[in-house]
């Protein structure tokens, strides 16, 4: 079994996702299950085969390291679930 | 008015041009047809404000002689993982709970500027992850081609509320996106055309990103010849995607010549998969034989890796989900349950704002990304990638496009397929090996299955010769005489 309890246990806290202790069997069996499969390409002979990162072949273009945008911080914060004067607000992190 | 909604593009266009009606009829015939559809949950946010200014206005420059754009006046649906300006964007989840984007897209502003109008924003699975549009936190959206026996179909995914609302004239025509067949598959599902263009042939500049090296917009109608119209006004280099291709935009609708003679069109024979239903098989052989009544020359080709296509997919689209995800914190935008401290809002935000599906996939994608598991499963699936793409030049070395099935299966009964995932990716296996090489796939409906729901093939093209498949789809689906109208 690739993944168990204490795998999900630690990927959730990687992904900070909360995952209830009473679901972590359940969640690791199926997720297992999923890499199980993808398992099968095992089977492919993969030597000397280069990784593909992008489909687009193109050169990436270059642009002037410029400020084209912003200066409108009412609208960048217009979304924030929560908001002091300029900033986004967060639970307290440093004492 | 409800001939209104009966037309294609092109008629609704030529329409317009002659002063039959004018661009405020035909957004009000299809705002009471969005409305009169309801029982589908096709939309999400319905527009029918936004849509009745915009027609105003494209009937003001009508009526001005101003220089008017290829979709000036018709009523078009968005998939809601596009971000409109000043209108809510869903993404299908919980998690954007009342983010309201103050930017627009790329491809919704270009298809703003050709003068198209917004009826609303269409249903989806969450973030674009799923092939039946049930995961979405806004409830399935159902097939207007059921009820069958008493059960209500799904209508494919992710991009299944644009395909509903196509099939059920309650636009003219829609936009999707496809990362691994949400255009295609939800398209075949429902009877109408879809099309997902080369990867960097639309800009992905405001659209919700799912896995950023498969994601792709496209149009979705209820003829070739309309999807053509679409896909010239969504596509065209964008500064602001990086991988968007600096390319000139062809004239695709002056590629329907109707005229496939000579063109070659491979039948890969990797894709005749064990258990494929008869009523599939039947359909592809169909499919080859009129394209070869039409002048086509249909030639046997292989593409080996294809069975590793599925697997592979999965393995880099949990892997780029997992990190384009990140960003949903509860901090910037959308929902936030409170926490004692940041971590645990993190932690609360994500596990209640999330769906069941794509915390499955952010967490396998935080697995293979994984120090010690990077190479045995990222890594080694982007070289099967590349082995799949190398499998489709060597083929298009021979051959102009390729046919194949869209799926194993048509529309399935709503509630299927819910408790078992692999179950669910297997409505893939056609469409994503095109996905992974980056190449140019439609969906054409060309018949339907025993239970007379519609079936559709898939046409793939080389990188950038979305005019090939265009042309060819555009005499399939005229050979096959094929309504992609519901049943009435």
């Amino acid at each position: 079994m690739a993944i168990d309890k204490t795998t999900v246990r630690t990927i959730a806290s990687l992904a900070r996702i909360r995952v209830p202790e009473d679901e972590l069997d359940h969640l690791a069996r199926e997720l297992d299950n999923i890499i199980g499969w993808v398992e099968q390409l095992n089977e492919v002979d993969t030597d000397g085969v280069e990784p593909m990162t992008s489909v687009a072949d193109l050169t990436l273009p270059r642009r002037d390291d410029d400020v084209t945008d912003g200066d409108y911080p009412d609208r960048v914060l217009a979304n924030a679930p929560d908001r002091e004067g300029g900033f986004y607000a967060v639970p307290k992190v440093v004492e | 008015m409800s001939g209104l909604t009966d037309l294609t593009i092109a008629e609704a266009r030529d329409g317009l041009a002659k002063g039959d009606f004018s661009a405020v009829e035909l957004a009000r015939a299809h705002i009471a047809a969005m409305e009169a559809t309801r029982d589908l949950n096709a939309f999400i946010t319905e527009t029918p404000e936004r849509a009745l200014e915009m027609a105003e206005a494209s009937d003001a420059r009508r009526a001005r002689d101003q220089m008017l754009g290829p979709l000036d006046g018709i009523p078009v649906a968005v998939k809601d993982l596009f971000c409109t300006e000043g209108v809510a964007t869903t993404a299908g989840s919980h998690i954007l709970e009342g983010f309201v984007p103050p930017y627009e897209s790329t491809v919704t502003a270009n298809l703003w500027a050709a003068g198209a109008v917004m009826l609303g924003k269409t249903n989806l699975d969450e973030f674009g992850m799923g092939s039946a549009t049930v995961t979405s936190h806004f409830g399935p959206t159902k097939n207007p081609w059921g009820p069958k026996d008493g059960k209500d179909l799904v209508p494919g995914g992710s991009s299944g509320g644009s395909a509903a609302a196509v099939a059920a004239h309650a636009c003219l025509g829609a936009i999707g996106t496809d990362t691994g067949g949400s255009i295609r598959q939800p398209a075949s599902f429902c009877g109408v055309v879809g099309l997902k263009p080369t990867y960097g042939r639309c800009s992905r500049w405001g659209i919700v990103a799912f896995a950023s090296s498969l994601d792709q917009a496209g149009p979705m109608t209820r003829t070739v010849k309309d999807a053509a119209i679409m896909l010239g006004a969504m596509a065209g280099h964008d500064p602001k995607d990086s991988t968007s291709a600096p390319m000139p935009v062809p004239d695709y609708e002056a590629a329907l010549t109707g005229d496939i003679r000579g063109m070659k069109v491979g039948i890969p024979k990797e894709y005749r998969v064990d258990g494929m239903p008869g009523e599939i098989e039947r359909q592809w052989e169909k499919g080859a034989a009129l394209l070869r009544e039409a002048g086509a020359e249909i030639v046997d080709v292989s593409l080996p890796h294809t069975k590793y296509a599925l697997p592979a997919y999965y393995i880099i689209a949990m892997a780029e989900a997992s990190s384009n995800l990140a960003r949903y914190d509860g901090v910037r935008y959308g929902f936030r349950v409170p926490g004692a401290s940041l971590d645990e809002m993190y932690e609360n935000t994500r596990s209640q704002g999330f769906g069941l599906e794509v915390k499955r996939r952010i967490l396998l994608g935080t697995y293979v990304l994984s120090a010690g598991y990077y190479d045995a499963y990222y890594l080694r699936a982007q070289k099967v990638r590349k082995l799949v793409a190398d499998d489709f030049r060597k083929a298009f070395d021979h051959v102009d496009a390729l046919l194949t099935p869209v799926s194993p299966t048509p529309a399935f009964p709503l509630g299927e397929r819910m408790e078992d995932p692999i179950a669910m990716y297997l409505n893939d296996v056609f469409t994503v090996p095109a996905s992974l090489a980056g190449l140019p796939a439609g969906s054409v409906p060309v018949g339907y299955s025993g239970d007379l729901l519609p079936l559709g093939l898939q046409l793939i093209g080389k990188p950038f010769q979305e005019k090939s498949i265009l042309r060819i789809a555009d005499v399939l689906m005229s050979a096959a005489a094929q309504s992609a109208l519901p049943l009435e």
